[in-house]
């Protein structure tokens, strides 16, 4: 066992835990953080993307041991007094989500993409988010959303019926 | 109250932002393998690294010995307990097929066969353990190419003395639907056009994002079972039929679901291997399977041959279609596995008018995972081989492939329309969704570039390809069902209860898992019972709160959980009548309800349904004889399929030098009917789109010479991300089905029904100058690029003839331009 | 999945990172941990000790040493990648580590990391050998260097001793030049089916210098020698650069998998060599 202090979502925990735990389960296991999920083990799906000091890692890519003495925001961390994130609502103004099992990841790493770059493009929107993996939206709506909480003018979700 | 003359606007129609989401993007989510109960036991399954084999002995002392293990069984442990995994689609009645254990006791079939289950304090305890069991297996030959199991050349289960698991045939000749498709065949070649293709579809994995997960704790007077599962009821009916508990025992949530297209239609061996252990044991128990356990042993999808033979004048008009499949079930039947092609039988003529069609499916075992059910099963094999031979016969007789197509689809005068297959669809219109498809894509001037390139043989070619497809949604009448000799019906249930306050809740049996019912589902109330959208509650997903349900799957949810849905409002708008009648002290007949008010006809007289909700709930000034209630419920059984179709477009730029391929643009106009909620349509179609264009370009799960998943993780089987994908054009026309209430039918599917054929249609398009024919899918720039190059030299002239004249199936003539099966000669592999 | 059990010691220093090395049986280093851990978890591997350098400050950042610049071992990509004195340097890393992986291991993963763990479809080998870099090492007896053509040995193997660790990598100063990682794959999160690192410094149209590495062309990464030779002193046209670059595939060992087949890849290495020289070159 090694014994660790981590700063998660703005609270300072420290515990003793197994070198090979990794973070994903020291935080939903240990500390109930069951927002960030775990989707593979080869690190390819991101669903268990958090901030690491200020940066998106993948919380099953890294051991928990690691991160003594580190500052993590998760999914759970985002929301402050009720109030959403500007990117949780693009999510859901833009329908950006279905089963809501990559959301989490999802929503993690497009606001990592937009801290680097405040107005990116298309194209650097997808680019940025390729470490994630979605199986229900196509990507469609959330390109959209990363759009919208960017503040730039966003694709549209379908094309208007003509009258 | 308030009575407000202002008319609500309808729900319906309107782009509701969906109430799912509030839970979902702050991480406040109930997924199965968050649950954590008191004392609860981890399971580690140790599953069996041959494709085949006899297990010659199993040593667990060491595992059992290991710090905080409980307990490790083997199949023998369990024999008697575990029974087999059921099958509920017999197609004949002499359907074969082996024994299912949940836990393999003497011989495994597949890669990834559970041998042994380890049980310990936690999860990381039990890995440890699983790794200490020691397994000797004697190695026996695998099944392993379907086409050669076909042949019974090896045997994936010796005892039953053959691969093959059934032979089913329709034929319209027989069925009265149509003529004889041999003499369709004789015709057209000798005064014809006769086109002859084999299409391989390959094998593929749902991935759905959730790894699936169970919890089952014993404790209580009922077993509660938590899963990652589409079939909360199934699974439930199960237990109590393969485990011989008693269903009124049986309590299954399906909590938060990630993702299922199919995948998680399913009774697991996991499911009823963490039952028996708990059940067992007397404590919780969960299992958690890890991404490479998924995609080794969850079930998988498609894995066929098609060879097809389309019958034609000269001038393009189809006079017949034969189709005849091999259907690679894996080494066991699961839920649906042995019907899944079944479903696409009656699919295989489209939107066509065929005057005679066979089909013709033969079900084979091999020693790989079993398939079943994936986003479209059935249909999606269906529409890929009708829209490429559509294709193909308008290269043969020289005109572009919407004009043949328009040749021969219905038109929209005719409908309804008895097909050749036996269906009647009831409405749409081919011509409409086609015409405002080729505007919004430009279809014109992207022909002209595409000539353009060709005349200035750009390295990069452009190639565009046609999909205009139709399906059948909304499993299923139970007759017909019934007919098909599957074990359930296809009705769906609901109920609506209206709350002392106002509010309402809805239980469905339907079990969403991403589709967005609580929104959708809430838009319908909202306008049936005139209350606001947010007093609408849907409950889901918990056999005891929907008490009776056949879930979600085969874009049922909509057309028959919505029909139920809405026949159980209307029923408590009647129930509420004689109450307001009393009330309002008029007559029952006078009572006219509109948008949420009961008013006296002729006065301004009236309560809305919150009042007469309160006043029913204290019942204190009620009319003789009356229940006091209004909760109601319906249970709705289709009585046709609905039938959702759409045109879509598709252009491909193909780098000539790589093969390698980037989507230039995709459209797609869908007639899907009534849309409820425009932007869950939109998702629905964009997410569609994507899994049938992954089927074209980059998924396949690969088994090696000795049966060993390659694609066995997320570095191999190949999910595309946002880089490798585009922005769709996404439109709609509407005719509304009527064959439902609401004018629904359908969208779960249709996006991943369209796109395959729309894209490699568009891959081939573009290659057809180089004389390819046909590339096999996924289409990886290896394929394509010998493709091009298989005739290096060769005049880039038309196409090449095919067919007409020649054998039928003359391997030497198909295969060569067949880009994909040159890497299959070579090594023998289904690569 | 979960790793097997493993004791966990993070030193501060090298010294003492050298002396836990050499005392541990069976011991591996965690720099980033991007590729280690898939591996622990997949249960592939199972060292007793892990040694993690991410706590030794020293072996972080990117310095001037006069003609060459030094990116010390435990440097994350994402911090090489905005670097300028890389950029100004030796552009060719830069555009590599631009396509490395993806945001979330960029951030994390480290470039002598992933340089010492020597997959040949890692996207560093190619650009490290064609700069002519150096590798640095270090062992209780003192440090060493290693140029890059002797460093990679075979598949996931390095000239590192077990009692090694690699420190840092020197690389000669190429100001001026121009660079391009030609890099092709089926999807965004693969690794490289094969991809190209080249750069040219171009004096008046004409190549003067060109440096070429293949990635994912044999059992490491290699270094297209012929293409080099066959360049200098030609136009930067694609006619030019075409016929030099048709002997890429020169001396290769391509495997064949599911993404290919050693002819094939063959292939793409004179394609993507014309490619990424012609984008190099600005042409």
């Amino acid at each position: 066992m090694t014994k660790i202090t981590v700063t998660v979502d703005g609270a300072s925990y420290t515990d003793d835990v197994e070198p090979r735990m990794l973070l994903v389960h020291y935080l939903r296991e240990r500390l109930g953080k069951t927002g960030t999920v775990v989707g593979c083990d080869t690190s390819n799906c991101g669903a268990c993307t958090v901030h690491l000091d200020g940066h998106s890692v993948k919380s099953c890519n890294v051991l928990a041991v690691q991160v003594d003495g580190g500052e993590v925001t998760t999914i759970e961390g985002l929301a402050h007094d009720g109030e959403l994130h500007p990117m949780q609502s693009a999510f859901h103004e833009c329908h950006a989500l279905q089963c809501g099992f990559c959301t989490p990841g999802m929503i993690m790493q497009a606001i990592d993409v937009l801290n680097d770059n405040p107005k990116p493009t298309e194209k650097q929107i997808r680019e940025g988010l390729e470490g994630n993996l979605c199986r229900c939206t196509g990507y469609h709506n959330i390109v959209r959303a990363v759009q919208t909480a960017s503040g730039q003018e966003s694709l549209p979700a379908a094309i208007e019926e003509s009258a | 109250m308030t009575v407000t003359e202002e008319a609500a606007a309808p729900q319906i129609g309107q782009e509701r932002r969906r109430k799912e989401d509030q839970r979902l993007i702050t991480g406040r989510t109930r997924w199965t393998d968050n649950i954590v109960l008191n004392g609860m036991l981890h399971l580690a399954m140790v599953r069996s690294p041959y494709a085949h084999a006899r297990i010659t002995n199993i040593e667990t002392a060491e595992a059992k010995a290991m710090p905080n293990v409980v307990t490790v069984l083997t199949g023998a442990d369990v024999a008697e307990e575990q029974g087999s995994l059921p099958n509920a689609w017999p197609i004949t009645e002499d359907q074969k097929a082996p024994p299912h254990p949940s836990i393999a006791v003497d011989r495994v079939a597949f890669a990834g066969e559970i041998v042994a289950v380890v049980v310990a304090r936690t999860a990381a305890e039990a890995r440890d353990a699983a790794d200490l069991v020691d397994v000797d297996y004697e190695e026996l030959p695998p099944a392993l190419d379907l086409k050669e199991a076909a042949e019974d050349k090896t045997l994936a289960h010796p005892d039953l003395g053959t691969n093959k698991s059934a032979f089913w045939q329709f034929d319209s000749a027989d069925a009265g639907t149509g003529g004889s498709v041999d003499e369709a065949i004789e015709a057209a070649r000798r005064d014809g056009i006769l086109i002859e293709r084999e299409y391989r579809q390959q094998r593929l994995i749902p991935a759905f994002m959730e790894p699936r997960s169970v919890v089952c704790d014993p404790t209580g007077e009922q077993l509660t079972v938590w899963s990652a599962t589409q079939v909360p009821h199934f699974v439930r009916f199960f237990i109590a039929v393969v485990l011989g508990v008693p269903e009124s025992k049986v309590r299954v949530i399906a909590p938060d679901v990630g993702g299922g297209f199919g995948g998680k239609l399913q009774f697991t061996p996991e499911e009823a291997i963490t039952v028996v252990v708990a059940r067992r044991l007397g404590k919780p128990c969960k299992y958690t399977e890890t991404r490479s356990e998924s995609l080794m042993s969850g079930h998988h999808g498609r894995d066929q041959w098609q060879r097809l033979t389309l019958a034609a004048t000269k001038d393009g008009t189809v006079t017949g279609l034969k189709v005849d499949l091999l259907a690679d079930m894996g080494a066991y039947l699961g839920l649906v596995t042995s019907g899944i092609p079944i479903l696409g039988a009656f699919m295989f003529n489209g939107i066509y008018k065929f005057p005679a069609y066979q089909f013709n499916c033969t079900n084979v075992f091999t020693n790989k995972t079993w398939t079943d059910a994936y986003r479209g099963a059935g249909r999606p094999e269906a529409t890929y081989a009708i829209e490429r031979m559509m294709t193909e016969l308008a290269a043969e007789v020289g005109v572009d492939p919407l004009e043949i197509r328009e040749r021969n689809w219905i038109k929209h005068e005719e409908f309804p329309f008895s097909t050749v297959a036996g269906l009647e669809y009831d409405t749409g219109n081919y011509e409409a969704a086609t015409e405002k498809a080729k505007r919004l894509f430009g279809y014109d001037e992207l022909r002209a570039e595409q000539q353009r390139r060709r005349d200035a043989k750009d390295p990069v070619q452009l190639g565009i390809g046609v999909s205009t497809f139709t399906e059948m949604c909304g499993l299923a009448p139970s007759r017909v069902l019934g007919s098909l000799r599957y074990a359930a019906g296809g009705w769906e249930h609901a109920s609506v209860r209206m709350l002392a306050t106002g509010k309402v809740e809805v239980v469905t049996g339907a079990s969403a898992h991403g589709q967005g019912h609580e929104t959708a589902f809430s838009q319908i109330v909202a306008d049936r019972l005139g209350v606001p959208f947010e007093d609408v509650e849907v409950l889901h997903g918990d056999t005891q709160i929907a008490h009776k349900g056949l879930d979600t799957y085969g874009s049922r949810s909509l057309t028959v959980g919505g029909e139920a849905l809405v026949k159980a409002a209307d029923k408590v708008v009647e129930k509420a009548k004689p109450i307001a009648a009393h009330l309002l002290e008029a007559s029952v007949d006078d009572i006219e309800f509109r948008q949420g008010r009961f008013g006296v006809r002729g006065t301004d007289k009236g309560l809305g349904i919150a009042e007469i909700a309160l006043a029913t709930f204290a019942a204190h000034d009620f009319p003789e004889g009356v229940e006091p209630t209004l909760d109601s419920d319906a249970t709705y059984d289709p009585v046709n399929f609905s039938f959702p179709h759409g045109t879509h477009l598709c252009a491909m730029e193909i780098d000539t030098e790589t093969g390698g391929v980037t989507m230039r643009k995709y459209v797609c106009v869908d007639d899907v009917g009534t849309v409820i909620n425009p932007l869950i349509v939109a998702g629905q179609v964009h997410g569609g789109l994507v899994q049938g264009i992954a089927q074209a370009l980059w998924e396949e799960a690969v088994y090696d010479d000795s049966g060993t998943l390659v694609s066995a993780s997320f570095v191999d089987y190949l999910v595309p991300t946002a880089a490798d994908t585009i922005s769709y054009g996404v439109s709609h026309t509407t005719t509304p089905s009527i064959t439902n209430t609401l004018g629904t039918k359908g969208v779960g599917e249709a996006g991943t029904i369209a796109s395959t054929p729309a894209v490699v249609n568009a891959v081939v398009d573009a290659l057809r100058p180089f004389g390819v024919i046909d590339v096999r899918m996924p289409c990886t720039p290896e394929r394509i690029y010998k493709a091009i190059h298989a005739r290096d030299g060769a005049d880039t002239g038309g196409a090449p003839t095919v067919g007409a004249a020649g054998p039928h199936f003359d391997e030497a003539d198909t295969a060569d331009r067949t880009a994909g099966n040159d890497s299959t000669d070579q090594n023998g592999s289904s690569l | 999945m979960i790793p097997a059990q493993f004791e966990y010691v993070a030193p501060t220093t090298l010294e003492d990172a050298l002396q836990a090395l050499s005392e541990a049986g069976d011991a591996k280093i965690i720099a980033g941990g991007q590729s280690l851990l898939p591996v622990l978890r997949m249960r592939l591997n199972a060292p007793e000790v892990v040694i993690d350098l991410g706590r030794i400050e020293s072996l972080r950042g990117v310095r001037d040493d006069g003609d060459a610049i030094v990116i010390g071992a435990m440097t994350r990509h994402a911090d090489v990648l905005t670097d300028p004195l890389v950029r100004e340097n030796a552009f060719v890393i830069t555009k590599a580590v631009e396509v490395l992986a993806d945001p979330q291991v960029r951030h994390r993963g480290t470039f002598g990391g992933a340089l010492a763990h020597a997959d040949p479809a890692g996207d560093l080998g190619a650009p490290a050998l064609a700069l002519d870099a150096e590798f640095v090492v270090a062992g209780q007896g003192g440090t060493r260097t290693v140029a890059a053509e002797d460093f990679f040995v075979d598949l996931f193997t390095t000239a590192l001793e077990d009692t090694e660790i690699l420190t840092e990598v020197r690389i000669p100063k190429r100001a001026g030049w121009g660079a391009h990682y030609e890099k092709f794959v089926r999807v965004a999160h693969q690794w490289p089916i094969v991809a190209v690192a080249a750069a040219v410094r171009v004096e008046g149209g004409t190549i003067a210098e060109a440096r070429v590495g293949l990635t994912n062309m044999g059992s490491t990464p290699l270094r297209a020698r012929a293409v080099e030779q066959a360049l200098v002193g030609q136009p930067a046209t694609d006619e030019a650069v075409r016929a030099a670059a048709a002997s890429a595939a020169e001396g290769t060992n391509p495997p064949s998998d599911l993404n290919g087949d050693a002819d094939y890849r063959r292939h793409l290495a004179t394609v993507l060599t014309r490619r990424a020289v012609l984008a190099a070159a600005g042409a």
